[in-house]
């Protein structure tokens, strides 16, 4: 994840604030509450339902699809601002509490009044997608992987994976592989498709005296080694400046839409964005990003990436607490730079 | 059999820059820049400004030959991203306390030698707090660096970005 460490303030778990059924005598799976929401899944779909204009309403996402974005959402702590797992279902962090909204950031359902938002604190909806993650997710299915790299969401229940989904957390204080710093990934496999990315180690000559107080590694080794796709994760640290770079393949499994701007560098190989307006989703440009191209992500949109090669990118934030204020009262433009 | 994976980096002789299709808005916004492109353009050692975030920056140097001293109040980071480049660092008797973003050192810094690393492509170094440091590179490379807005940060939006 890609916030400064920070000590937990509160509890960060509310386990008995679940709220789950018997697992269905069919599927096998259960379903959740959530507030007014109603969380359930078939062999093929996630089933979101909730209360409008005195109706029911439904939407339905694929299983693989919806487990994807929702391990993003858990792994990342919510990360910044608006997770949106597609053109309707989301979240957005308030950094102690998290709403979770259906169609309220889609201008169609918004405009038509079906939509529906809810306010809870991060320790009980933590909770919830936690043990949805945990009950959903079958044997066989890594839903951080890459189609490629894994098995089928699909079907009953057939076991669990929650060694994949309960990935230790990488925390980065200054930079990886310093003393008492977050561990260099030597012990990982490289992935099959970095199998051609040099794996030296850049060569540090320390003067006498001085042993251990120059630091540099291979981040590239570093990244062919990621076991993860589209995990923005600490690798140097400057004041609230951070570099989260990451790997990434087939296609983010969120829409992200940040409060605060954030830049993309592409290391490696090529990443199609799509960017749409933040509020409402529609479309507003297309970036083509290679390797060297660099750009901003304004804080009024949101982004997904499509990446056919698994590739490598910088993910830079900006981790100052105050900035979604700033943002949003019109103080800070939601562009960087005017030229 | 299919042919293995090839990893695509870029270089300074070997880059292809990226495009936007846009729908509405304004192409600036994304301020879209290649750092390949722009180091190819750069004074050696110009420390141009390729991300800005609220005083934060990223920025490419273009590494030919020996760069002056700099030293800087805070850590800073260097990628290399083409080429090969040699870091070596000062331990400063009278190291910078206060301020943002790199300085220049001085012709002849007082401190001791601490070492040197040797960076190539994809390698990370840090510039910690306090310690004076030069790079050194035989042939053009290309530089990324991890600070803040300083003295020597150059700002050229207008002739890196797409419009």
């Amino acid at each position: 994840m890609a916030m400064l460490e920070t000590p937990e303030p509160t509890r960060t778990f509310a386990l008995d604030e679940v709220e789950a059924s018997q697992p269905d005598s069919v599927t096998g799976y259960r379903s959740f509450r959530l507030g007014a929401f109603t969380l359930s899944r078939d062999e093929y779909f996630a089933r979101v339902e909730w209360p409008a204009k005195g109706q029911l309403r439904s939407h339905l996402i694929p299983a693989d699809a919806f487990l994807r974005a929702m391990m993003r959402d858990v792994a990342w702590g919510f990360f910044y601002g608006w997770v949106n797992f597609d053109a309707v279902i989301g979240t957005r962090n308030h950094y102690g509490k998290v709403d979770l909204y259906a169609g309220t950031f889609n201008g169609v359902l918004k405009e038509a009044g079906v939509d529906y938002i809810e306010q809870f604190e991060t320790p009980k909806i933590m909770a919830t997608f936690k043990a949805i993650l945990r009950d959903w997710t079958n044997a066989g299915f890594d839903p951080f992987a890459a189609p490629e790299e894994t098995g089928s969401a699909f079907g009953r229940k057939h076991g669990d994976n929650i060694e994949a989904i309960e990935r230790f957390r990488i925390a980065t204080r200054r930079m990886p592989g310093l003393p008492d710093d977050s561990p260099l990934r030597d012990d990982l496999p490289v992935n099959r498709q970095f199998a051609d990315v040099p794996q030296d180690e850049p060569e540090v000559h320390a003067a006498e005296g001085f042993e251990g107080e120059l630091h540099a590694i291979n981040l590239f080794k570093y990244l062919s080694r990621s076991d993860v796709t589209w995990n923005p994760s600490v690798s140097s640290v400057c004041k609230a400046s951070l570099f989260c770079p990451t790997t990434e393949e087939f296609i983010l499994p969120v829409f992200h839409g940040n409060d605060r701007i954030e830049w993309f560098l592409q290391l490696s190989d090529e990443i199609i964005w799509d960017v749409g307006d933040k509020d409402d989703g529609t479309p507003r440009a297309r970036l083509t990003m290679r390797a060297g191209d660099i750009a901003a992500m304004p804080a009024d949109i949101r982004h997904q990436g499509y990446s056919t090669k698994r590739s490598m990118l910088l993910v830079w934030e900006n981790a100052t607490p105050n900035l979604p204020q700033r943002y949003e009262s019109g103080e800070l433009k939601p562009y960087p730079v005017d030229f | 059999m299919s042919a293995a994976f090839r990893t695509v980096f870029g270089s300074l002789d070997d880059y292809r820059k990226g495009s936007i299709e846009l729908v509405k808005g304004d192409a600036r916004h994304y301020a879209f820049s290649n750092v390949f492109e722009v180091a190819s353009q750069s004074a050696a050692y110009e420390k141009v400004v390729v991300g800005l975030n609220l005083g934060y920056v990223i920025e490419v140097l273009r590494a030919e030959g020996r760069s002056p001293w700099f030293h800087c109040a805070h850590d800073e980071f260097a990628i290399c991203m083409d080429g090969e480049v040699r870091i070596d660092f000062l331990k400063l008797d009278a190291p910078l306390r206060e301020g943002e973003g790199t300085e220049l050192a001085g012709e002849q810094p007082l401190g001791k030698p601490m070492g040197y690393v040797l960076l190539k492509r994809g390698h990370q170094a840090l510039l910690p707090a306090g310690c004076a440091y030069r790079f050194e590179s035989p042939r053009p490379g290309v530089l990324l660096q991890q600070t803040i807005k300083g003295p020597l940060s150059v700002e050229k939006w207008a002739d890196i970005c797409l419009k």
